[in-house]
C-alpha cells in the first residue's frame, strides 16, 4: 500500500483535505475551538480561505459563494452558530446553487467554552439536513457527501462534529470525490430573495425537501447495522457511536450518519427486532425525543449524562441503569494568564481599583482566577460592553461609577463595535470606561489574525481595521492608546481618573501577546509596505 | 504484531510537549501499520494548565479515549502531575517519569518528552526507526539531534534498570 493511501489525520484536518479535493472555491468562518484548525490546514492545502469578523459575515459570504454555483464551507464553533443563525433561517429557504456546508462544532463537556449547547436543535429549527461523523474518516467522508446533498438538494447542510472528533487522529482513507461546477450567476427572484409573497412558498419547498432527504434516507442513507448476539438494540451517532461500540461489543449497533432528517422507517424496522433499545447520545436527547414523538419505544440515558462528554465507562453506567453519583477526577492544575502576559498588569489595575469588571470571551477572562479575581461577568462574544452598560443604567451612582467594560481586540471586532455605538447613543448618566485589550491576535484560540491585525488567514498583509478610529467614529468622548505595561503607576492613574471623569472613554491597551510578539514582528517585517492601510 | 489494543496517557503541564510526545508516538505506531487514535483536549493548553493525551493503538481502536484505570503506560513529565494521572493507569501498568531517566543526563531539559518516549519505546513492539522518523516528522530539522540523542539517552536509562 503506498502512504499516501492511508493518512494519520485529526478531524478538523480530514475535513480540509476532503474540501481541497472538492475544489470548495471559498472557505471562510472565525476562529472558535474545536473548529480553528479547520480552515488553518485548508489553507496550507492551497485553499482560499478567510477569517471573517465573525461568524453571521462569514455564513452570508459563504452564501453568496454558493448563490454563485461555487462550493463553499463555512466554519465554526457552537456559539458561532447562535451569531449566524439569522442568516441560517433564511438561507435555509432560499436554498443554494452549488453547495454551502456549515460546519459546527460543539464542544460537550465543555474544554474551551462558555456552555455546551447542543447544536442539533438548529438543524431541526432551521429544517437542513445534518451529518455526524464519528472519526476523521468519516469527517472526509461527510465532507464530499454534504456537498454532494448540498448540490443535489440545493439546500445549506450541517456537519455536526464535536470536540473529540475535531481533534482526535484517526486512520483516513481518502476517496475519490465528485468535481465542482464553474460559478456563473443567473436571476432567480423567488428563490432567493425573501419577501412574504415569495417566502411562504419557499416554506413550503423546504418541507417538502426534507421529506425528500427523508425517504432518501431510510432508502440509502449514511447508516448502517451492526449486528451482535444480544437481544439489544442501541441507537447512536458521532463519538457515541465508538464509545458504545468499546463499551458493549455484542450490542445491535444502529450507527445513524445522517441525523435530520431521521431515517424514521429504518429506526422503527430496527427497534421493532428487539425487546429493549437505548438511545446513546452526548448531550440533550434530541434523537430520542424525535423518536419517540414518532410512536417508537425506546429507552435513553438518564438525565444526569446529558451534562459533559460521554465515555466508555459513562456509557457502561448507562447500559447498567446506574445512576450513583460519579466520582469527580481529581483536579488538575488550572490554566492561568502566562508570566509576563500584558493583561496581567491590567486585571491587577482593575482589582486595586475595586472595578466591577464586565468581562468578555478571550484569554483575558482568566482575570477570575485568583490573583486578580476582577471579572464580574462573562456572557457571550461582545457582551461586555452591553451588559457594563445596562450594569452603569441601573445602579446607584456610586457603584456605577465602578464600572468598567473589558473586552479583546480580535472579540471587539467581533462584536463590539455595535456595543460602542449604543454607550454614544444610550450614555449612562454617568459615563462609562471601555477597556479594549489589544494584544495584536487572537490568542485563546491559538494566535489567529482578524482584521484588527492587518493581516489574513495566511499572515498576508491585508488592510487594518485601526480599533482606536472605530471608537472615535462610533462616538466615545475620549480615546487613548496606552502600553498598560509601560508605566503601571500611569496607567492605573490613568483609568482611575476615567472612573471619576462621568464621560465616554475608550483605552486602548496594546501591546502585544508574549506569545504572539516574535510571529507578530517576523510578518510585520515580511509584510512592510506592502500593506494597504496607513 | 499484538492482538491487543495498547493504551498510553501522556500527562504534563502546558508548553511540555505533552501532545509532540503524542503525535510522535501515534506516528510510530501508525507507520508500523496499526490502527491508531489519538485524543486530547487542547485550547486551554498554552496556558500553563494540566494536559493529558491518549495513545491507541492495535489491530482494531474503537473509542479515540482511553478509558479510567485501563492505560498499559502512563507517561508523566511534570512530577507534580503523577498523582492526578495515576487513575488512567491500569492494575499493573507501568508509569514512566522523569526518575525513569535515572542518572542519565539530558543534552536539553526541553527534549524531557522525547527523552521519556524513549524510555516508553524500550517496553513497546514497534521499529527503532520508526521512532526516528516520527521524530523527525514532528520537529524542526534544527531540533532533530538534540531529541534523538534525548530518545537514545532514554532507552540506554531504560535499559539500565
Amino acid at each position: 500500500m503506498e502512504k499516501t493511501d492511508r493518512l494519520l489525520l485529526s478531524g478538523n484536518e480530514a475535513i480540509a483535505l476532503a474540501a481541497s479535493r472538492l475544489g470548495v472555491a471559498l472557505g471562510t468562518g472565525y476562529p472558535g475551538t474545536p473548529s480553528t484548525e479547520i480552515l488553518e490546514n485548508f489553507s496550507r492545502l492551497g485553499g482560499r480561505a478567510q477569517w471573517a469578523p465573525n461568524e453571521k459575515v462569514a455564513l452570508e459570504v459563504g452564501l453568496g459563494a454558493a448563490f454563485a454555483g461555487a462550493r463553499a464551507l463555512v466554519t465554526m464553533k457552537h456559539v458561532g452558530v447562535n451569531v449566524a443563525a439569522d442568516p441560517l433561517f433564511t438561507a435555509a429557504y432560499t436554498g443554494v446553487t452549488g453547495a454551502l456546508v456549515l460546519v459546527s462544532a460543539d464542544d460537550p463537556g465543555m474544554a474551551s467554552s462558555q456552555n455546551e449547547q447542543d447544536n442539533r436543535r438548529y438543524a431541526v429549527a432551521a429544517g437542513i439536513p445534518m451529518l455526524e461523523p464519528s472519526d476523521s474518516q468519516e469527517a472526509y467522508d461527510y465532507t464530499a457527501l454534504a456537498v454532494e446533498m448540498s448540490e443535489r438538494w440545493r439546500t445549506v447542510v450541517m456537519l455536526r462534529v464535536t470536540t473529540r472528533v475535531c481533534h482526535s487522529k484517526t486512520t483516513v482513507r481518502p476517496g475519490p470525490v465528485s468535481a465542482p461546477a464553474a460559478p456563473s450567476f443567473y436571476r432567480d427572484v423567488k428563490s432567493r430573495v425573501m419577501v412574504p409573497g415569495y417566502a411562504r412558498r419557499a416554506h413550503v419547498r423546504l418541507r417538502d425537501r426534507l421529506d425528500d432527504i427523508e425517504a432518501w434516507n431510510n432508502a440509502e442513507g449514511p447508516n448502517r447495522t451492526d449486528w451482535g448476539p444480544v437481544e439489544f438494540g442501541i441507537i447512536a451517532s458521532g463519538i457515541s457511536y465508538v464509545h458504545a461500540r468499546e463499551a458493549m461489543p455484542t450490542a445491535n449497533v444502529l450507527k445513524l450518519g445522517l441525523t435530520y432528517p431521521l431515517p424514521m422507517e429504518t429506526i422503527r424496522e430496527f427497534v421493532a427486532k428487539f425487546k429493549r433499545t437505548i438511545v446513546l447520545e452526548e448531550g440533550d436527547p434530541v434523537l430520542a425525543e424525535a423518536i419517540r414523538a414518532a410512536g417508537i419505544r425506546v429507552e435513553s440515558k438518564p438525565p444526569m449524562y446529558r451534562f459533559g462528554e460521554l465515555t466508555v465507562a459513562r456509557i457502561r453506567r448507562i447500559l447498567d441503569g446506574d445512576t450513583s453519583p460519579e466520582a469527580a477526577p481529581p483536579p488538575g492544575k488550572p490554566p492561568q494568564l502566562c508570566q509576563g502576559c500584558p493583561h496581567r498588569t491590567v486585571f491587577q489595575t482593575l482589582h486595586d481599583l475595586d472595578c466591577i469588571v464586565a468581562g468578555d470571551i478571550g484569554c483575558y477572562t482568566l482575570g477570575v482566577l485568583p490573583p486578580f479575581e476582577a471579572m464580574d461577568t462573562c456572557v457571550c462574544m461582545g457582551a461586555s460592553i452591553g451588559v457594563g452598560l445596562g450594569l452603569r443604567h441601573t445602579l446607584p451612582e456610586a457603584e456605577a461609577r465602578r464600572v468598567v467594560s473589558v473586552i479583546g481586540d480580535s472579540t471587539f471586532v467581533h462584536s463590539g463595535i455595535t456595543g460602542l455605538v449604543e454607550m454614544a447613543y444610550n450614555p449612562p448618566v454617568s459615563g462609562h470606561v471601555v477597556l479594549i485589550l489589544d494584544n495584536g491576535t487572537t490568542a485563546m484560540t491559538g494566535l489567529q489574525e482578524h482584521p484588527g491585525t492587518g493581516r489574513r488567514l495566511d499572515h498576508g498583509a491585508g488592510r487594518r481595521l485601526v480599533l482606536e478610529d472605530v471608537a472615535r467614529a462610533a462616538g466615545a468622548d475620549f480615546v487613548t492608546v496606552t502600553d498598560p505595561t509601560a508605566d503601571l503607576e500611569a496607567f492605573k492613574t490613568l483609568v482611575a481618573e476615567r472612573l471619576a471623569a462621568g464621560v465616554l472613554s475608550v483605552i486602548v491597551c496594546r501591546r502585544p501577546c508574549l506569545l504572539a510578539a516574535r510571529q507578530i514582528r517576523q510578518f510585520s517585517q515580511e509584510t512592510e509596505g506592502t500593506a494597504g492601510h496607513e | 504484531m499484538s492482538e491487543n489494543v495498547t493504551n498510553v496517557v501522556i500527562a504534563g503541564l502546558g508548553g511540555q510537549g505533552v501532545l509532540k510526545a503524542s503525535d510522535i508516538l501515534a506516528d510510530a505506531a501508525f507507520a508500523c501499520g496499526y490502527d491508531v487514535k489519538k485524543s486530547e483536549i487542547h485550547g486551554m493548553s498554552q496556558r500553563g494548565g494540566s494536559v493529558t493525551s491518549d495513545v491507541r493503538f492495535g489491530p482494531q481502536v474503537l473509542s479515540p479515549m482511553v478509558p479510567d484505570g485501563s492505560a498499559d503506560f502512563l507517561v508523566v513529565l511534570a512530577e507534580e502531575e503523577t498523582e492526578s494521572a495515576r487513575r488512567h493507569l491500569r492494575p499493573g501498568g507501568v508509569l514512566i517519569g522523569p526518575q525513569s531517566l535515572g542518572a542519565s543526563s539530558l543534552p536539553n531539559r526541553r527534549s524531557l518528552n522525547v527523552a521519556l518516549l524513549g524510555v516508553l519505546s524500550v517496553r513497546l513492539d514497534l521499529a527503532v526507526t520508526a521512532w526516528h522518523d516520527a521524530i523527525r516528522a514532528n520537529l524542526a530539522e534544527k531540533l532533530h539531534e538534540t531529541n534523538l540523542e534525548a530518545f537514545a539517552a532514554g532507552r540506554r536509562a531504560a535499559r539500565a534498570k
